[in-house]
């Protein structure tokens, strides 16, 4: 099962010098269609043989030597509960993804599929890696082909698209790689037999501790790297203009895949690493999540241009799942999962019928349509279903996320006030109103445009592409215990290891040796600190 | 004394300059001759062959206490002789389509090679300066190569007059180090070393000197318009090989000639040179259009991260830095190929980066080779040039010098900009007009890829080019 985590990971890569080499176009999207799907089918055994039970621990393992004997820099990968699900959807995305840009890709199709290829490989291996370097330079890696996606095949703005989108991620990335090396030294001077060390097992153990003021500098660096991935506000100005310029199948990939990055790295780093950091920034960075989810959907609800609006919407959904995860408590956080999972699914569905209608049109305003519901029955039911999946409707994958987070975050202790959670919840409201409101103005009304006459209904492709996106979503919505059993067990240890360690480390540090700054995020005393914490690790 | 042993110790660069002397005799009695490019091929190879068979050695003393080899040396001497050997196989498919293959420059290369290894074998204050004065009069020759344009003429003098110049400092410096402790010997300066005014102004010119050398910010002036003004693949000898050498000699002379004593702290010098040298290498490089310029102000940003290393003064940072040394030889040499390649095809001039428009796909594995070479030297992963730009940084911040990582990093997220520029003309924007763009000769082509499989295998593989690398170094 190592091999096959493995292979997984790597055979996307395979399928780079095939179409190169291959010199018939159609001949090209098969590879890659093969390639995916066939990634697709060897990872369905790594989740119906995951160890339910057991998910906190790493799974199907392969660790590679280290660089020198007292540096333990090496591969590690691994799956488990918190990575198992965004592993499988992008397993899951790819082929979707391939067959989505079927028609659609005009010039350089080789070089389109092969950067598909590797930043699928490079998803891959985000979610896959265990040791945080090797994490990193995946993290790094996706960049690249997202840069030539959207800088080659994109809009006619897609240069400054890109080059903002590149370099606003980098310089997040690069302030959290100095972090990196700080905590790999540091970890290292606690592990015996090595002086540097970022297996991330170790790290987020018990063994690990950090001390208050250095959680607080390393939780910023880290930080700041995931919430500009996200995006969360005010860090989001890169995505609607990336999303607006780059190709369906890229902004597919951003918004499913590349998005998720983001917020599992909060889950996945931020959370053990720096529990203390963590649990006193909670309320901060709920605020932000709340201003993200109201800002990002009433700046949709004015958008004229229909892929502008599915981005500001996926602002204001990253929202909900940043809110999930600082709540730390099981329910927000497993919904903070399982919202990821469904944020890709209803996402990526809604960016797809927006490029399916923009390919028969050449336009995504929303004047330029109306009344098309008639003419394009089939479209119209795959729209309506995504756009229900996307306002939460009960019985839709939307609804299970967004009421565990909103439902873990009124009991959070760390946010300690209701009003994170009623603010949040009128950001169902508005996304109702900023999605019916275009639906209506796109499908329904007087059928007035002369060239929406002429529009024809999806062809068995695009529905081919759409209707397993569609199961996933009634799935998800209707038994979604499917999917969350996987996270469970390792979100529930994860976060009683979080705040023990949190009390542990108040425990042997002194509040009064804070510099000032400092101690207005740790105000409370310790024993009051201590006293609130143990009341929630139960 | 044990002259067979001596020469053997020396033995690459006896190779190169006996080599060298070669070429000159064979173009005097047949000018032009075909052998004199494989003469040079081979004896590098040759060269590369005995400093590999080096590596891993414990470091040791030759010429009465005058260099040293094994140890760091021998790694300084493959970094030089791989970004040599690179850049003859580039040169001369280059050289022939500018109309400058000379013999002459075949020899100048060879001599200067050998220059370098004293250099970085260097273990006397006077072995020092004779592999420095060999290295930089054969680079003034290779500098001044295209004589007959406005800008060869300038570039070649302007290098050799500040050239010169900072020769003289490296002279002071070394004669006032001599005046205060009484010897030339690298290891004896250490031993007595003070913190008498002598002794730190003699320290401070000695650094001067190397600091021009490696073209660090504020001694970098000569540098954009001596790169654009040399044949580009004779500029990449200049930015990697040279500036490895004299790096390897200041990890030689810092780590044991100028040990920390009172009030002679050139550790914090150095950081703050590194940074005013990133900061600025990489922001004049923004702004340039001329795709070998701003490759030079890139190569003065590389020359501050590798400061970063050496500023951190550990063991982990001197290996780092002769890491980063390799890792920057391979994609620079590689990068300034490509550029090479673009730069006057088929009588057009393609110097100015904006008319690179559309020429990505034109022959797509040049294209992306440049990429390839630009996101290595940017520092993205998985390429080499991240692992060496990990290594520093992880050394400063392992000296406790995070500023000094932090602003190391900022500037190289500014530096993402002008690399990624060069992609946008190259994909991004359409062609101005169809251009056919010609084939590179297969050796051409053979030495980029080489170069590339290496830029991403040491990125993959982020060993140390040696087991044990680390190990030597860390004997300080």
């Amino acid at each position: 099962m190592e091999t096959l985590l493995n292979i997984t990971i790597y055979l996307p890569l395979l399928g780079i010098p095939l179409i190169l080499l291959s010199k018939n176009e159609n001949m090209k999207k098969w590879i890659a269609l093969i390639v995916t799907v066939a990634t697709f089918l060897l990872s369905l055994p790594l989740m119906f043989n995951f160890d339910v039970i057991n998910s906190g621990a790493a799974q199907y393992l392969t660790e590679g030597g280290r660089i020198t004997d007292n540096l333990d820099i090496k591969y590690l990968v691994g799956l488990d509960g918190l990575s198992l699900l965004l592993f499988m959807l992008t397993t899951f995305m790819a082929p979707i993804v391939i067959i989505s840009s079927w028609n659609s890709v005009a010039k350089h199709l080789s070089g389109y599929l092969s950067m598909l290829l590797l930043l699928q490989t490079a998803s891959l291996g985000v979610f896959a890696s265990l040791d945080l370097l090797v994490f990193y330079v995946f993290f790094e890696l996706s960049l690249i082909p997202m840069y030539f996606l959207i800088g080659i095949w994109g809009g006619s703005d897609r240069i400054r698209a890109t080059i903002k989108f590149f370099i606003y991620t980098l310089v997040g990335s690069l302030i959290m790689l100095v972090g990196l090396i700080y905590v790999g030294y540091d970890a290292g001077s606690m592990m015996p037999g090595t002086s540097f060390t970022l297996d991330w097992r170790f790290l987020s153990s018990e063994a690990y501790q950090i001390g208050l003021v250095e959680q607080t500098y390393l939780f910023m660096a880290f930080a700041l790297a995931f919430c500009i991935k996200v995006p969360l506000f005010p860090f989001h100005t890169w995505l609607p203009y990336a999303h607006t310029e780059a190709p369906t199948a890229g902004s597919v990939v951003l918004a499913a895949i590349m998005l998720k990055m983001g917020t599992y790295g909060l889950l996945r780093v931020c959370m053990p690493l720096f529990p203390n950091a963590f649990m006193e920034f909670a309320p901060y960075m709920a605020t932000l999540a709340v201003i993200g989810i109201i800002y990002g959907a009433l700046v949709a609800m004015v958008q004229k241009d229909v892929k502008k609006l599915v981005a500001y919407s996926s602002v204001s959904h990253l929202g909900f799942v940043v809110l999930g995860i600082f709540a730390l408590n099981t329910v927000a956080v497993q919904g903070a999962i399982i919202q990821m999972v469904n944020h890709g699914l209803s996402t990526g569905a809604l960016f797809l019928i927006v490029g399916m209608i923009y390919d028969r049109r050449h336009t995504r305003m929303i004047k330029d349509f109306g009344g098309i519901a008639k003419q394009l029955p089939i479209f119209t039911v795959m729209f309506m279903i995504a756009t229900l999946a996307s306002i939460g409707l009960p019985g839709l994958n939307g609804f299970v996320g967004e009421f565990l987070i909103l439902n873990g975050s009124f009991f959070s202790e760390l946010y300690d006030n209701k009003i994170f959670a009623i603010l949040a919840a009128s950001g169902v409201i508005l996304a109702a109103v900023y999605m019916l409101w275009m639906f209506q103005r796109v499908m329904f009304g007087p059928l007035e445009n002369e060239e929406n006459k002429k529009l024809v209904d999806l062809n068995a492709r695009e529905i081919g592409l759409l209707v397993p996106l569609m199961i996933f979503m009634f799935w998800i919505g209707v038994h979604p215990v499917d999917f969350t059993k996987y996270s469970e067990n390792q979100v529930t240890e994860l976060i009683i290891t979080s705040k023990e360690k949190g009390i542990a480390v108040l425990e042997t540090s002194k509040t009064e040796d804070l510099p000032e700054w400092a101690s207005f995020f740790y105000g409370l005393n310790e024993a009051e600190k201590s006293g609130s914490l143990m009341v929630s690790t139960k | 004394m044990d002259y067979l042993g001596d020469l053997q110790a020396f033995l690459p660069g006896v190779i190169t300059a006996a080599a060298g002397l070669l070429v000159i005799t064979i173009e005097a009695l047949k000018s032009g001759h075909k052998s004199v490019f494989w003469i040079t091929a081979l004896s590098v190879l040759a060269a590369s062959f005995f400093a590999i068979q080096d590596l891993g050695m414990p470091m040791k003393e030759a010429f009465s206490g005058m260099l040293v080899y094994g140890g760091t040396a021998a790694f300084g001497n493959v970094i030089i002789l791989v970004g040599t050997l690179f850049c003859v196989f580039l040169s001369s498919d280059y050289l022939e389509r500018i109309e400058h293959n000379y013999s002459e420059v075949y020899a100048m290369m060879l001599f200067a090679t050998s220059g370098m290894l004293c250099l970085a074998g260097a273990n006397d204050l006077i072995s020092l300066f004779l592999g420095l004065e060999t290295m930089s009069i054969c680079l003034y020759v290779l500098a001044g190569l295209i004589k007959n344009e406005k800008e060869g003429a300038e570039g070649a003098l302007k290098y050799f007059l500040l050239g010169a110049f900072s020769t003289g400092f490296l002279l002071y410096g070394a004669a006032l180090l001599y005046g205060a402790t009484g010897t030339t010997s690298i290891l004896g300066i250490g031993a007595a070393a003070s913190s008498d005014l002598l002794f730190v102004a003699g320290a401070a010119l000695l650094l001067i000197g190397f600091l021009f050398k490696i073209s660090a910010v504020p001694f970098h002036m000569w540098t954009p318009d001596v790169y654009q003004a040399t044949p580009t693949t004779l500029t990449a000898y200049m930015a990697t090989a040279s500036k490895a050498a004299t790096f390897m000699a200041m990890i030689l002379v810092l780590s044991r000639a100028l040990p920390a004593v009172e009030g002679l702290d050139w550790q914090v010098v150095l950081s703050i040179v590194a940074i005013i040298t990133m900061i600025f290498g990489n922001i004049i490089a923004l702004v340039q259009d001329n795709i070998k310029r701003m490759l030079a102000y890139s190569s003065i940003a590389h020359a501050g991260y590798a400061l970063v290393g050496l500023s951190a003064g550990t063991p982990e940072g001197y290996s780092s830095v002769a890491f980063y040394l390799f890792a920057y030889t391979i994609m620079n040499v590689g990068a300034f190929g490509v550029v090479a390649y673009y730069e006057r095809n088929k009588g057009l001039d393609f110097s100015d980066v904006t008319n690179l428009a559309g020429l990505g796909f034109q022959k797509p594995l040049m294209g992306v080779m440049m990429s390839l070479f630009l996101f290595s030297l940017a520092g993205i992963p998985p390429f080499v040039g991240f692992v060496g730009k990990y290594y520093v940084f992880a050394a400063a911040i392992n000296a406790n010098m995070i500023p000094l990582a932090i602003a190391g990093v900022l500037a190289s997220a500014a530096s993402v900009y002008y690399y990624l520029r060069v992609m946008v003309y190259l994909y991004f924007r359409e062609a101005y007009k169809e251009i056919e763009l010609f084939d590179p000769a297969l050796l051409y082509k053979g030495a980029l890829i080489i170069l590339a499989v290496l830029t991403v295998y040491y990125g993959i593989e982020p060993v140390l080019p040696t087991t044990g690398l680390m190990d030597i170094l860390s004997s300080f």
